[in-house]
């Protein structure tokens, strides 16, 4: 599903190069979980953003479900994001203006679809918030955007779920029923799933770790 | 992959989903794109207005070119008709009217006044279409026949304080005032200020004693035709005799032409003043998206990682910019439909004729779609980061948005504007150098404008002593703190006090250069239409009076006859129209002297002063301009008609006048010895030490020598001290817009700055910072702000002013210091008082209060 060769990012930084990702190799196969693990700055962010076809490496490829990212334009990248990726961010980033309901519709309307919404409705009461659709993200508390965004990411039945660090910005209680959602919609869709956490309780939960280190995989 | 989506710009900028998204992303900032888009809505307004008129005027002189003109046909002479031209009219035939106008001095008896205007004795039924319109009404028809009584202009009553019914005299004719006129179709308002007109029969003419041989006058003759008749084909069959006859034709075809033309020039000038203030409100829209974008920049990371390509996140902000200009374009059509009620009163005095205001439509719809283009042109500038923005954006907060990497699109979107611009000023000017030099006025003003803003900002970082209060010291620093508005505020406020100072130094150098002509020893009177057997009782008056004769010459009519041995009645093909031609076939008034006066001067070749009587070729001088005109220099010979005898002469010199010089200046000077025997007017120059003793000399002269005439002038400079004051004041009604225009930026920049400045001043008095303090921060940046605009736009608007009197007027420069002080002073106090009434809400409420309702 997803295979990752030699990964190198590096981004002048004065008039050095930091080199942010180093030679990163891994693969993973469909509906296998995945969780990378490593201090702030090991570059943990930085590798999912390429996985997921955010940002262009300085070398190395990327493959998503067989198809080469680099050999992509950006809005060939874009439309890979819409059909195959999930995205599920710490800051939760859902669009302000929007209500709960719109904010997951989203996915499906920038691919056409005008009829999101019943599937919309049903992603968020299958994440508890059936009385939360009108709502606009200022009135909702953490937990709840992050269910949100939770929807949201699952609605275009994604082949691939990156989630970076999604409960980092929970309390304990919190963050579990989020967990508890994540692991639930994975398991229904069968995505493969790549989460990016400094809870070692949490990375326990996926079938595989990854360790980084000054942007190299230190463990497996 | 799902190929269904258009990937393309203009299918995604079409898609319903775009504009719901676009509705949806505004949901929060709605009243605050309505405001921004309030900056272009006076600029369309301003347009739509002038558009509309400029379609008015169109019909208007459409409707009554007949009406202007009085007649189907008008032909005059500067001489009177000879009976061969009086049977040329009766082969015309047609209904006719005859009218012999000059200017002569007219006096009020019973109030003393005196003053020079044009009399016209008329008789026959002019005018055929439309009326003289007077009071009482009956007046119209009673001056008409013998002593029936004047029509006197209603300035010229104004002046003297005189009355309908009040006796006046004209030469030696004495009648009275029978009515007032109030308005002669084809001729404005602002004309008569200059030469006020007195109508009366042409029975009384002979009465007044005053056309003699030599006099200066012009006879007209008007027709009015059977319907259908064709006019302008008659005329031009016509054409070769009337040539022959040295006769003038002029039909309602080409009045029509002219005054479209000159109502053209003046719609142009209005269109100009009025894109100005579109283009500064383009600025507003350009730096209000800017902001508005930059609030954007996350949710369009959001977008992008949702999969939205890059056109679809770019079409919803566009689509924002164009739902945006297109609320102002309405609005701003809407506004222009109000402010074009206004607009005839305003230009009343210029405007030869009354007029119907109709909404047109379609000058509206024009001003709305050159709105809406400016308005999405300038929203592009920003809207295009849009397109750089990278998903990464979203999984990283600090990620680097503004990676300065050259876009070329926005360099395109800039160049649009350029051109835009350029062209725009070229189809209102239809001459390219002006066009040009609009444009690159305009950009000049924006570049200097920018640069002191980047020279601020850079000051406020570099030079600002550690040693000042620290709520100065933040004050200079909200200068150049990231996101500042500095550049946008000097824009804005710079612009407009560059407008309206530069109008308002223009207006004083005309007038000074004519005030400063007028200085302690030069002449302030012309009197002419001297006889010669008066000249020497005139003088003695003077003398009696205590006036002095500064200058004496005479004045010799006379026409062209040939240049270099051919003659001038051959020179023209009937049917060419040569821009030189009135150069060769115009009445010269020449003078002969021995010497040149003040503001004359020898360009080249050498000044003849006398002659021995009888030289066979007389050696002249010409002024420069004319011998370009006639094409001929040093050595050329030329023989002048001087009143029937040929008169051979050579150009020995060329000289240069002032022609702003109030005294006769002539074109063409003979030596001393060469015309003493033709026949000619004297005029006399003298200077009156105040306006009391100008109007004593007025009434003494007026009484012993009836024909003689007097330009005053203290008179002149009043009357074109009120001509500018008009012309000002409608160019001041343009510039209004633009100056409104940068309000309106100044507070939608405010208001769009607002959000920071709340969050900056929370944490300040969180940090125990006092209202006082905050107060005193806002009030320095405010200050420093308001005050460097109005220094840039006062000191651009004192270069615009030279290189206007020294390139456009060619008067001399100078500046009137109080104004300037009162532009700095008052830009920034408006500044200041502006930045406060926005920012109230900063220091009335609680600081928990504000970071809740903000947030």
């Amino acid at each position: 599903m997803l295979e990752v060769r030699g990964l190198t990012k590096s981004y002048p930084s004065g008039g050095d190069t930091l080199t942010v990702v180093k030679d990163i190799n891994f693969s993973l196969e469909t509906a296998a979980s995945c969780a990378i693990v490593g201090p702030s700055g090991s570059g943990k962010t930085t590798l999912i953003g390429l996985c997921a076809g955010l940002d262009q490496p300085t070398s190395g490829e990327v493959h998503l479900d067989g198809v080469h990212l680099g050999a992509l334009n950006e809005d060939g990248r874009a439309r890979v994001r819409n059909e195959i990726v999930g995205f599920v961010f710490q800051t939760f980033q859902l669009l302000p203006t929007l209500t709960a309901l719109e904010n997951v519709m989203v996915p499906l309307e920038l691919r056409g679809r005008n009829h999101a919404r019943d599937q919309a409705v049903d992603l968020l009461a299958r994440v508890g918030l059936a009385e939360r659709l009108t709502h606009y993200p200022a009135q909702l508390s953490g937990g709840e955007q992050q269910r949100v965004a939770l929807a949201r990411a699952f609605i275009n039945r994604p082949k691939i779920l990156f989630a970076d660090e999604p409960t980092g910005n929970l309390d304990a209680e919190t963050g579990k029923l989020v967990i508890e959602n994540l692991f639930k919609l994975n398991a229904e869709a069968g995505t493969t799933l790549v989460l990016v956490t400094h809870d070692l309780e949490l990375a326990k939960r996926a079938q595989r770790i990854i360790r980084l280190k000054g942007g190299a995989v230190v463990a497996e | 992959m799902n190929s269904s989506r258009a990937p393309n710009f203009v299918g995604q900028l079409f898609s319903g989903w775009t504009w719901k998204m676009a509705w949806r992303d505004s949901r929060t900032s709605r009243k605050r794109l309505l405001l921004f888009s309030c900056s272009i809505i006076l600029g369309i307004a301003a347009l739509a207005a002038v558009g509309s008129l400029g379609v008015n005027l169109n019909r208007a002189v459409e409707e009554q070119a007949k009406t202007l003109l009085g007649a189907d046909l008008v032909i005059d002479s500067r001489e009177a008709f000879t009976p061969e031209d009086d049977q040329l009219f009766a082969k015309i035939g047609g209904e006719q009217s005859r009218e012999i106008s000059f200017t002569t001095m007219v006096y009020f008896p019973r109030t003393g006044g005196t003053r020079l205007a044009i009399a016209r004795a008329l008789s026959g039924g002019f005018p055929f279409y439309g009326q003289l319109e007077t009071e009482p009404a009956g007046a119209a028809a009673d001056f008409r026949h013998s002593d029936g009584g004047a029509l006197v202009e209603q300035t010229l009553l104004a002046q003297f304080d005189a009355r309908v019914g009040d006796e006046v005299r004209i030469g030696n004719l004495t009648s009275r005032v029978a009515g007032r006129l109030e308005k002669n179709p084809g001729e404005s308002v602002a004309l008569s200020a200059i030469a006020p007109r007195i109508y009366f029969s042409m029975a009384d003419l002979a009465r007044t004693g005053l056309l003699r041989e030599g006099s200066l006058a012009q006879y007209r003759i008007y027709f009015k035709l059977a319907s259908g008749t064709n006019v302008t084909q008659m005329v031009s069959a016509l054409r070769p005799q009337l040539e022959k006859l040295r006769l003038r034709a002029d039909t309602v075809e080409e009045r029509k032409r002219e005054l479209g033309r000159a109502m053209d020039n003046l719609y142009h000038f209005l269109n100009l003043v009025g894109f100005i203030a579109l283009l500064l409100g383009g600025v507003g829209v350009a730096s209000a998206i800017h902001v508005h974008v930059k609030q954007k920049l996350n949710t369009v990371a959001v977008l992008r990682c949702l999969g939205s390509s890059v056109a679809q996140a770019f079409a919803i902000y566009l689509a924002q910019g164009m739902a945006l200009g297109a609320f102002g374009a309405v609005a701003g059509a809407a506004l222009g439909v109000g402010v074009q009620m206004l607009i005839p009163h305003v230009l009343a005095d210029f405007i030869p004729f009354s007029f119907q205001f109709h909404t047109a439509w379609f000058a509206i719809g024009r001003a709305m779609g050159l709105g809406f283009a400016i308005c999405v042109l300038f929203a592009l500038l920003p809207l295009l980061t849009v397109r750089r923005v990278s998903p990464l954006a979203a999984i990283r907060v600090s990620f680097e948005t503004a990676r300065a990497r050259r876009d070329p699109l926005r360099w395109l979107v800039g160049a649009c504007i350029a051109v835009g611009v350029i062209v725009f000023a070229f189809s209102q000017t239809r001459d390219w150098r002006i066009g040009l030099g609009f444009a690159l006025g305009l950009g000049a003003a924006f570049t200097a404008l920018a640069l002191t803003a980047r020279l601020l900002t850079f000051a406020a970082r570099h030079f600002v002593p550690r040693t000042l209060p620290f709520s100065v010291r933040q004050g200079f620093a909200s200068l150049h703190r990231p996101n500042n508005r500095t550049l946008l505020l000097l824009l804005s406020l710079g612009l407009g006090t560059f407008l309206m100072v530069s109008l308002y130094l223009v207006q004083r150098n005309l007038l000074s250069d004519l005030i400063v002509s007028s200085g302690k020893n030069q002449p302030n009177a012309v009197l002419f239409d001297i006889q010669p057997a008066q000249e020497e009782g005139l003088v003695k008056l003077m003398r009696s009076l205590n006036l002095p004769v500064l200058d004496e010459m005479p004045l010799i009519t006379m026409r062209i006859s040939s240049v270099n041995g051919r003659a001038v009645d051959t020179m023209f093909s009937n049917r060419q129209r040569d821009r030189h031609r009135w150069a060769f076939r115009r009445e010269y008034r020449s003078t002969w002297s021995d010497h040149l006066r003040d503001g004359e001067k020898i360009v080249s070749g050498k000044f003849v002063p006398s002659v021995t009587n009888g030289t066979p070729i007389v050696p002249v001088s010409l002024e420069e301009g004319i011998a370009r005109e006639l094409g001929v220099g040093l050595g050329d010979e030329l023989v002048f008609d001087v009143q029937g005898v040929p008169v051979k002469t050579r150009v020995a010199s060329l000289r240069s006048v002032e022609w702003r010089r109030i005294q006769p200046n002539f074109f063409v000077v003979f030596p001393r010895g060469s015309l003493e025997g033709a026949p000619a007017m004297q005029v006399l120059v003298t200077r009156v030490p105040s306006s009391d003793e100008s109007a004593r000399m007025q009434r003494e002269v007026v009484k012993a020598f009836p024909n003689v005439s007097i330009i005053d002038l203290t008179l002149v400079l009043r009357t074109v001290d009120s001509i500018l004051g008009k012309i000002s004041f409608v160019v001041r009604f343009m510039a209004m817009f633009t100056v409104l225009t940068g309000l309106l930026v100044l507070v939608s920049a405010l208001v769009t700055g607002r959000y920071q400045r709340i969050r900056e001043s929370v944490l300040l008095r969180t940090l125990g910072a006092s209202r006082g303090q905050i107060l005193k921060i806002l009030m320095v940046e405010y200050f420093a702000l308001g005050f460097l605009a109005a220094l840039t736009g006062v000191l651009l608007a004192i270069l615009a002013a030279w290189a206007l009197a020294a390139l456009v007027f060619k008067v001399s420069f100078t500046i009137a210091v109080w104004p300037l002080f009162l532009a700095l002073l008052v830009v920034p106090i408006i500044t200041v008082a502006t930045g406060l009434l926005i920012s109230r809400g900063i220091l009335n409420h609680p600081p928990l209060a504000i970071l809740r309702a903000e947030e």
